[in-house]
């Protein structure tokens, strides 16, 4: 099927809200629109972080997802307590491949679960006892860890504890830093809150702790590495780049990345931002409080490299801004090989995305670079200001989806028929059993890097890899082929 | 009395942020822009109008005000 039109996309949508009851059919009826690059405000045509209907199948997941999963977890050399009962963080594990060096129960903890694993009688008389009993323990059993965070899970707020009390006693006891979140998964409407609840944590109780302490010995040239996570080694191949064109990275939030790393990030000149929606928060009062600018940047695919690249530069001297010519240069070549190689194999492919923070609109131009083309897209937990940063990215008539329900997706998908669809681990195999590609969008399905140019030449590799895949035309049996064959 | 945040894009213009309500919109007036007073009555490019109490000098941006709603 060729790219359809806008009045086809627009009935399509019509025609999927069909199955709807009236009033839910106008609730996801705003949250579905056909992009049209010249409005200026998202939310003149799409409505965005908002409840996900009762009823219907949501991907969405929790605000302690998003504090203990995305934002404290990679930070490594920390141990996130998992507070409550033990299945929100056993079932989690390690899920997320953020990648780190280190010696993981010796100086390094991330993809070890700690949990006060609450039972009834917890949950009847409070959990705070518990909670200083297995820091103590914690202390002893790995006294290397430098510092504690406790991520609250649903019975935390429900049953009232104190966990601010006992942070503020055994940070004191300790030495250490104890960091209370209140990111419990009731609140807010997906996993956003709980990035907002995470950012206002490290604000209060990591970023004051070196307020006064100038013994850092800064260059002109230092910056942090913002909102990369490190999935497959995503922030060891943008950090690269990075130090190749002269800067300095004085810390990664929060792939790899310590304790203090995070408490010295306020001495940098400029924040990196790469995911907008997990880490604007923190960016923003760095920027008010530190007077430290902050510039969003995309390593993905060499077009919005070199573009960030000469825009990350423009911050900084001539000196850096010759580093990010040189950089460019010689990458480039590099990447002009892998298009020569993967671009006549992928071109004029259809791609849909349902993905998370960035990744709807990030690796956009990635796909571009290979030929290929995003015919729809949506975030799980976007809110206005991410769409109106994506509507400019898209086509005109590309289709655009807020918080999907399972059965939108499917019906989207069967019809459009893309020619790959990249989305996470619940949807894979739908997808993968009507026959069409899938590439696992948050943990890169097992593979990556894929930021940075060595990232890219991963990202086209594995994108040919799925979508050329012999399998793909096995789905009949031989012999049913055969009788279509001679039918035709 | 929303807690909003006043900063500049890098266009140069005025933004008023309220992360809460998820509003992030350029300002298109603001009654008294310095030198000896800041602030006052500001519009929105939506057309929605706020009261930020006046300070005494242009501060430095962004900074973090309470604003009411008019
Ligand atoms: S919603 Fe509550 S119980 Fe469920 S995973 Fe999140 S914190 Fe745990």
């Amino acid at each position: 099927m060729t790219t359809m039109t806008r009045e086809e996309t627009e009935a399509l949508i019509q025609e999927v809200l069909e199955v709807y009851p009236e009033k839910a059919r106008k609730d996801r009826a705003k949250h579905l629109t056909v992009n049209d690059p010249n409005v200026e405000q998202s939310k003149k045509c799409i409505t965005s972080n908002r409840k996900s209907l009762p009823g219907v199948m949501t991907i969405r997941g929790c605000a302690y997802a998003g504090s203990k999963g995305v934002v404290w977890g990679p930070i490594k050399d920390m141990i996130h307590i998992s507070h409550g009962p033990v299945g929100c963080g056993q079932y989690t594990r390690a899920g997320r491949r953020n990648y780190y060096a280190g010696h993981t129960g010796v100086n390094v903890f991330g993809t070890m679960n700690f949990t006060s694993d609450f039972q009834e009688k917890d949950i009847v008389f409070g959990g705070d006892k518990k909670l200083e009993k297995l820091i103590d323990e914690i202390n002893t059993l790995f006294p290397l860890v430098k510092g504690i965070s406790i991520q609250s899970e649903c019975p935390i707020g429900l049953i009232g504890d104190d966990i601010e009390a006992v942070s503020k006693k055994k940070a004191a006891e300790l030495g250490k830093a104890v960091v209370p979140l209140r990111c419990e998964g009731f609140r807010g409407v997906s996993q956003s809150l709980g990035h907002h609840i995470a950012n206002d944590a490290i604000r209060d109780w990591v970023l004051p702790r070196r307020d006064e302490d100038n013994r850092f010995e800064t260059t002109p040239y230092d910056v942090a590495l913002l909102a990369d996570y490190n999935i497959g080694g995503d922030a060891w191949a943008s950090r690269l780049l990075l130090e190749e064109m002269g800067l300095r990275v004085v810390s990664q939030w929060s792939g790899d990345g310590t304790l203090s790393e995070m408490e010295l990030t306020p001495k940098v000149k400029l924040n990196l931002l790469h995911c907008y929606r997990s880490m604007n928060y923190i960016a923003r009062h760095m920027e008010e409080k530190y007077a430290i600018p902050w510039v969003e940047f995309n390593f993905f695919g060499p077009t919005k490299i070199a573009e960030s690249l000469r825009k990350i530069a423009s911050f900084f001297d001539d000196k850096i801004k010759e580093g990010a010519e040189r950089v460019i240069e010689k990458y480039q070549k590099e990447a002009d090989a892998v298009i020569a190689k993967y671009r006549p194999r992928l071109e004029g492919k259809r791609v849909m995305l349902y993905v998370g923070g960035l990744r709807p609109r990030h690796p956009v131009g990635a796909y571009e670079d290979l030929g290929m083309e995003v015919v729809g897209t949506g975030y799980e937990f976007a809110h206005n200001d991410d769409y109106d940063r994506t509507i400019k990215e898209m086509g005109e008539g590309t289709l655009l989806y807020d918080d999907v329900t399972g059965y939108e997706l499917e019906e989207f998908v069967k019809r459009i028929r893309p020619d790959l669809v990249g989305s996470g681990v619940k949807e894979k195999y739908i997808f993968q059993k009507m026959g069409i590609p899938f590439r696992q969008m948050h943990s890169w399905d097992y593979s990556g890097p894929y930021h940075g140019y060595d990232g890219f030449a991963i990202f086209a590799r594995d994108m040919d890899m799925t979508l050329n895949n012999p399998c793909w035309d096995k789905f009949q049996a031989p012999w049913k082929k055969a009788a279509l064959a001679k039918a035709a | 009395m929303p807690s909003v945040m006043i900063r500049q894009n890098d266009s140069g213009q005025l933004t008023f942020y309220v992360s809460k309500k998820d509003l992030e919109e350029t300002i298109v007036s603001m009654e008294h822009q310095g030198p000896d007073q800041w602030g006052g009555e500001v519009e929105l490019a939506d057309g929605s109008r706020y009261f930020l109490d006046p300070l005494e000098a242009v501060p430095r941006l962004p900074i973090t005000l309470r604003a009411k709603r008019l």
